[in-house]
């Protein structure tokens, strides 16, 4: 790169701070839309000159919103809550149940493996609208409507196709004759599975893990049919904003920058095994 | 130590037959080399004995056992690969160690017979390092020494020189059979590389298409291979093959080349007549005086100096092409007419029809191409 002269340097710099204003701006306008009032987003002509405040956040951590009409209760702390633990629970029982299915598809060809493979991708083809109506009556039946075991349960039809075709992939990658050799040095099959075809396909599971977080973190549909105030995620929540006092923008604002941030942190957090992960399968060694 | 048997294994994908009702008996400490062409079924092989795969039909039999029963980590056996396989998330220690943390050793003397191999391989200054950090020598040494580590009565090498450089080839074709003799083990050695087969080999069964064509000790196989197809395997340069009709004569069987009468001695009469393709390895002609007894007119077409030997690639009258080796430093033409004398003692002959072997050649030789 000796050869890159300052002029392209420049231009190139340039280009790429358009393209990060394009893709950030609205990010970063919903970020300054947080610390105002309802009456300084609605002005016109808009205006970056505000005097910041934090009572939108305020709100929302107290739990009380104050509108024209009167104090309202919101539980958007409990929301965030549940966002939290539907996610890392979904993902965590899609993990435990998906890779060692991922290993199985990958390592041992049986009679309808493909089959049964295929089928459970499919779960992703489907509208989760389709699903929707049938899933809650027969979830009323079974008692398991409003309750998080429900919600976890129909997660997995996000999570579970996702972590097992992603992750599988990864362990077709590594080389049999690897975990052959292991075999032979005298472990166990599981042994085997533990100590060689989890860390080397661990960039994957790691970024299929995130990817199906990301997935559970945005749900909406099967949350708002499924679930009743008090076991609601964010996605849902946030529709308390909308008020018969009018649409609370700031708060709204407030609520997706903190619900931005745990999905945000993890990313950047795992964002080198999410590059290694994803790129991974491409250069095979 | 340990003995391995297989009798009438089957092994098939789909439709396709990869080994073919194939039997083998490796005796005690015995080193057997595995030589064929890629697609013989070689690796194959291996991976049923090590307990990867199960065939189809057949029994493996380890120290008199049948096998089948048994998983791949309680089969008693130390393997290499082609491709080394090595762990790459771990250090070259833990990969040697790992036939080892197998078992209930203590860590000192998990530690111990790490080194201990690792000396032997000479990788001892590199035990800390990952795969990734090692050249290609230390790789496949690393790889032999985690096969060796755990002392196994039973060793399968897949072809663990293919992939290093000739220079390292050379030092391990000759370093392995010392370290394969400390070890005691019965070993079964995978190769395509015929010198390679020569070198390791207390026998060597030759496989192509899934079945064992000929095994022998290399000087058998050398000297009598069992058909056209083997006797090309094996020498270099290549064995030349002529086709010829054996005709009779007051002195016996002989042939004609270029009109000129080579005699077969002691060929049985009832070959005469009969299409027959005369097998002559390259270092048994010899070039000649035109009047000398037996010289056949040829023209000199190429030179190929090849370290220790000078090829030359001659003409017969016929345009038929012939490969002539001699030592390197020893005078010879290198262009335009010459004459060569074949000698029938070291001809081979076989049936073109078959490519078997009609009679090997009388003169035998050592591999290097000396007469014995």
């Amino acid at each position: 790169m000796e050869t890159t002269s300052t002029l392209e340097k420049t231009l190139r710099l340039i280009a790429l701070t358009l393209v990060v204003i394009f893709f950030m701006f609205p990010i970063f306008w919903i970020f300054l839309m947080s610390f105002q009032t309802n009456e300084t987003i609605l002005a016109i002509p808009p205006s970056v000159i505000f005097t910041p405040t934090l009572s939108n956040y305020a709100a929302l951590i107290t739990g009380k919103l104050t509108t024209a009409a009167g104090t309202l209760d919101i539980a958007f702390m409990r929301n965030l809550g549940n966002s939290i633990f539907l996610s890392v629970t979904s993902v965590a029982l899609a993990l435990v149940l998906g890779v060692p299915a991922a290993y199985a598809f990958a390592r041992h060809k049986f009679k309808g493996s493909e089959d049964i493979a295929f089928t459970l991708l499919s779960f992703r083809f489907a509208p989760p609208l389709l699903v929707l109506l049938p899933l809650t009556q027969y979830f009323q039946w079974l008692g398991l409507s409003d309750t998080y075991f429900g919600l976890i349960w129909v997660y997995q039809l996000i999570c579970l196709p996702l972590i097992l075709w992603i992750v599988r992939g990864y362990f077709e990658d590594i080389s049999a004759d690897v975990e052959y050799a292991y075999r032979i040095a005298g472990h166990s099959w599981f042994a085997t599975f533990r100590k060689i075809a989890l860390p080397l396909a661990g960039p994957g599971i790691a970024a299929a893990g995130l990817l199906a977080f990301i997935f559970a973190w945005n749900n909406f549909v099967f949350a708002l049919v499924l679930a009743s105030a008090d076991k609601q995620p964010v996605t849902v929540g946030a529709l308390a904003f909308v008020t018969s006092s009018g649409i609370q923008y700031g708060q709204i604002a407030s609520a997706i920058v903190l619900s931005v941030t745990p999905t945000l942190a993890l990313a950047l957090y795992a964002q080198r095994y999410l590059v290694e992960g994803l790129s991974l399968g491409a250069v095979k060694g | 130590m340990t003995t391995l048997q297989l009798k009438n294994i089957v092994k098939r994908y789909k439709t396709n037959t990869v080994l073919d009702n194939l039997s083998l008996d490796v005796a005690d400490g015995e080193t057997l080399v595995l030589f064929g062409p890629s697609g013989a079924g070689k690796t194959v092989l291996l991976r049923l004995v090590a307990g990867v795969i199960d065939p189809e039909e057949g029994q493996i039999l380890i120290g008199g056992e049948d096998v089948a029963d048994i998983d791949a980590e309680h089969r008693g056996i130390g393997m290499a690969f082609q491709n080394f396989a090595l762990f790459p998330h771990m250090s070259a220690f833990d990969n040697i160690a790992s036939p080892l943390t197998a078992t209930n050793a203590t860590k000192d003397a998990i530690s111990a017979g790490v080194h201990k191999v690792a000396k032997l391989l000479k990788i001892d200054h590199v035990l800390s390092h990952h795969p990734k950090a090692l050249s290609n020598g230390q790789k496949q040494r690393t790889a032999l020494a985690r096969a060796l580590a755990g002392s196994p009565p039973l060793l399968l090498l897949d072809d663990p020189l293919r992939n290093v450089d000739a220079k390292l080839r050379f030092e391990m074709r000759l370093e392995l059979p010392r370290l394969l003799a400390a070890q005691g083990a019965t070993v079964v050695y995978v190769t395509q590389d015929y010198k390679e087969a020569m070198a390791l080999g207390d026998r060597i069964a030759v496989m192509s298409q899934g079945r064992i064509r000929q095994i022998g000790t290399p000087e058998d196989i050398y000297n009598a291979p069992a058909d056209i197809e083997i006797a090309r395997l094996f020498g270099d340069p290549t064995i030349n093959l002529l086709d010829v009709t054996p005709k009779s004569g007051p002195d016996g069987v002989y042939v004609e080349l270029s009109n000129v009468k080579v005699a077969l001695p002691g060929m049985p009469s009832g070959v005469v007549g009969k299409p027959c393709v005369i097998g002559l390895r390259p270092e048994t002609i010899a070039f000649t005086d035109a009047s000398a007894p037996g010289a056949i007119p040829v023209t000199v077409e190429a030179e190929t100096p090849l370290n220790e030997k000078t090829v030359t690639l001659v003409l017969t009258a016929r345009g038929r092409e012939i490969l002539v080796s001699r030592p390197a430093g020893t005078p010879g033409p290198v262009s335009g007419p010459a004459h060569i004398a074949v000698s029938g003692q070291a001809a081979f002959l076989f049936d073109k029809e078959s490519g078997g072997l009609i009679r090997s050649a009388a003169t035998p030789m050592t591999c290097n191409g000396e007469a014995a």
